[in-house]
């Protein structure tokens, strides 16, 4: 074992260097935050857009002191309620026919409000009438009991937290964790598929082959891909940080989770790494099949369909605590890794994530000595007769 | 030396006993028996497709044998003693863009030796032989020769005990046939098992104490090059003024006349009954030699005219590449 895990060092050693220093790994790096940055231009840009121009009105054609009534009353509930939870009104000419005022294309009105306030008409598509009638009629009602709405004041008692608002904030935690470990596996694990296509074309692997079990040349190229994974998410991190915090200021904070921060962020480094070498030790044993880069191109897709079902799996399950399918999603080893994650973010007991890593581990194992198996079958054409799992022979005297 | 403490030196490197390795219906080795005496440079010779890599493979433990056994430096699992083992295969590869010195080190690493002490190596090993130059070139900058060079170096940075290349000569110009020769007597005079494939005799003539003939998977002779060679007779050349009387009934009986002189293999009694009669029918000897059989002929008895000739064929196609 000690000769297997110096063996696959070396090979670490070789890949991790060949990936690190070379300026591809700076697009590497780069690469995932070029469309963070858009999106991020894109998404402020079509925000003023929605806020200024395209968020659809309704247009108040009425005589104007009724129209300023209920001007008046949509802006003194939306003082209570806030703007964005109540229909805008925009003043539209009067008198005037509803239905000519909708077909103007410069006014851009959702519907047409007109009549009085004790007797309103809503002019407008059939969705639109149902999605903003409500709305009329609360401002309508507004405008006329203007005089006589009562206002009952409230006696604020604050808690630090309900139990209700504790677990729906930590679930939030938790698909929070799960969504980012399983953008960053998707996006890093794939790497590994091609991993093997560079020794074989280069006739490397019969040099590996001769010198060291392929074993050790398997679990060398996973440590490689995931210490230049953690190199990437370090800096995503840092990036990501620096723009939370230019962005949401000082108050800015994320529900804590059940285990606490600091054990929450180990457990989901050491879940990611997990997560990580079982689809890596998968894909690498699939890749390694492959011959070419066609191959190996042709196998992408699949192999992210099969990435998209177990993160579907594990997030059906973390709304359903201790239920069968929350079990059976820690159980199952490609989704355990990321059921585990959500747990820990809702469940403050720390056993079950001993148990769960141990677990994965012995997957990954098992993975990487059936991929093992299958390439010198396949591959090197060897081993019709020996078996996958062989017991150990004691040492040569 | 690295792992001398690991395995004591065993009579023979290698040993295998009905080896046999089938791919689909093809029996690439079939049966084979081999033993490699530690310490001496023993040759696979054989042509392409005879078998000879599947076999290095198999010993190696790169692949497994479907039946029979074998063990390197005496363990039945050979990729424990990959620290006492070096290995060139028959398709050259190395990592482009690694540098010359790293390259060496990095083969040197994957056999147990320090990075640190791989690379000074490497770059001792590269000054030494006029490549010093090179050392910082990644392998993709550097010519053919150069990096099989550089491979070699990678095979042997790690000092084994056995090292077994595969078709080593193949794409070497003469000047690196012959640098690659010296330095393989150079580690058989450390001390080091070489064990190494060709098609080409000469090479194996030079160098082997002892030889396999491979050819369909099979092994048609194995022992020392004079024992191949003592398999077949020595030639008699003999040229008279006179060309006939009594003394041609001294003569075997398989005498062949060609282009004036008399060619037959030497009798078992030796040339003196021969050389005798001549002498008393003063048949006037004009020259008479005695010469060994080659490699090649013993080569052509054991193996057949057809292999012999698919070999000559091998060689003809690698010197036109």
């Amino acid at each position: 074992m000690k000769d297997m895990m110096r063996s696959a060092m070396v090979i670490a050693r070789r890949d991790f260097s060949a990936v690190i220093f070379t300026r591809t790994f700076l697009f590497f790096l780069l690469g995932p935050l070029l469309p963070i940055l858009i999106g991020m231009a894109f998404g402020g840009l079509s925000e003023k857009i929605s806020n200024d121009s395209l968020r659809p009105a309704m247009g108040l054609s009425m005589p104007p002191a009724q129209a300023a009534r209920m001007l008046d009353a949509r802006e003194a509930i939306a003082r209570r309620i806030g703007a964005d939870h109540i229909s805008a009104l925009k003043a539209a000419p009067w008198p005037a026919d509803p239905q000519q005022l909708l077909a103007r294309s410069d006014a851009g009105y959702a519907a047409v409000v007109s009549g009085s306030v004790d007797r309103l008409v809503l002019t407008g598509q059939r969705a639109d009438i149902a999605r903003l009638e409500g709305d009329v009629r609360l401002i309508a009602s507004a405008a006329e009991m203007r005089a006589t709405l009562p206002e009952v004041r409230v006696e604020r008692n604050p808690v630090a937290l309900s139990a209700s608002g504790q677990a729906q904030a930590r679930l939030t935690t938790g698909r929070a964790a799960q969504i980012l470990m399983f953008l960053l596996t998707m996006l890093l694990a794939g790497m590994v598929l091609s991993n093997m296509v560079e020794e074989k074309n280069n006739k490397v692997i019969e040099i590996l082959a001769a010198a060291v079990p392929i074993d050790a040349v398997f679990l060398g190229k996973l440590v490689a891909m995931l210490s230049m994974s953690f190199i990437g998410i370090f800096f995503w991190a840092v990036c990501a940080l620096a723009g939370m915090g230019l962005l949401a200021g000082p108050g800015f904070a994320l529900p804590t989770p059940a285990v606490g921060w600091p054990v929450f962020l180990l457990l989901a480094l050491l879940y990611f790494a997990m997560a990580y070498c079982l689809l890596g030790s998968l894909f690498l044993g699939i890749g390694a099949q492959a011959a070419t880069v066609r191959e190996v191109q042709t196998l992408n897709m699949p192999v992210t369909m099969g990435q998209m079902v177990v993160f579907f799996f594990a997030t059906y399950a973390v709304d359903h605590m201790g239920s069968a399918p929350e079990i059976a999603a820690a159980v199952f080893p490609l989704s355990s890794p990321f059921a585990m994650i959500a747990r820990a973010a809702q469940d403050a007991a720390l056993w079950p994530h001993v148990l769960a890593l141990a677990w994965q581990a012995l997957w990954v194992a098992l993975i990487i000595r059936m991929g093992v198996w299958l390439f010198r079958r396949h591959v090197l054409h060897s081993g019709t007769k020996r078996p996958l799992f062989r017991r150990r022979s004691p040492p040569a005297s | 030396m690295i792992g001398d403490t690991l395995t004591p030196q065993t009579a023979y490197a290698v040993e295998a006993h009905g080896l046999v390795k089938t791919f689909g219906d093809f029996r690439a080795v079939n049966g084979i028996d081999i033993a490699v005496p530690t310490g001496t440079i023993y040759g696979v010779l054989g042509p392409n497709g005879a078998g000879k890599t599947t076999l290095l493979r198999t010993l190696l433990g790169i692949v497994d044998p479907d039946e029979g056994h074998r063990t390197l430096l005496g363990d039945p699992q050979p990729l424990r003693q990959s620290r006492l083992v070096g290995y060139l295969p028959e398709e050259r590869g190395l990592y482009p863009s690694m540098k010359a010195y790293d390259a060496i080190a990095f083969m040197g690493a994957l056999r147990g030796l320090p990075l640190k002490i791989g690379r000074e190596r490497a770059r001792a090993m590269l000054e030494a032989h006029g490549l010093g130059a090179s050392a910082d070139k990644p392998i993709r900058q550097l010519s053919k020769g150069m990096a099989q060079t550089v491979q070699l170096f990678g095979t042997i940075v790690h000092e084994p005990r056995l090292i077994v290349l595969d078709e080593p000569f193949s794409g070497l110009d003469a000047i690196n046939q012959g640098k690659l020769e010296a330095l393989i007597r150079e580690q058989a005079r450390a001390g080091v098992t070489v064990l190494f494939s060709t098609h080409v005799i000469a090479h194996a003539e030079r160098l082997c104490e002892r030889i396999a003939i491979v050819a369909g998977g099979r092994i048609r002779f194995e022992g020392s090059v004079a024992k191949a060679r003592d398999r077949l007779r020595p030639q008699v050349t003999l040229r008279t003024r006179s060309s006939d009387g009594p003394w041609r009934r001294a003569l075997p009986g398989e005498t062949l006349a060609q282009d004036g002189a008399w060619h037959f293999a030497l009798p078992d009694g030796g040339i003196e009954p021969l050389l005798r009669a001549l002498l008393d029918a003063d048949a006037g000897i004009e020259s008479l030699s005695i010469e060994r059989p080659g490699l090649h002929d013993a080569f052509v008895a054991i193996a057949g005219e057809a292999v012999a000739r698919q070999m000559e064929e091998d060689r003809a196609r690698e010197d036109t590449a």
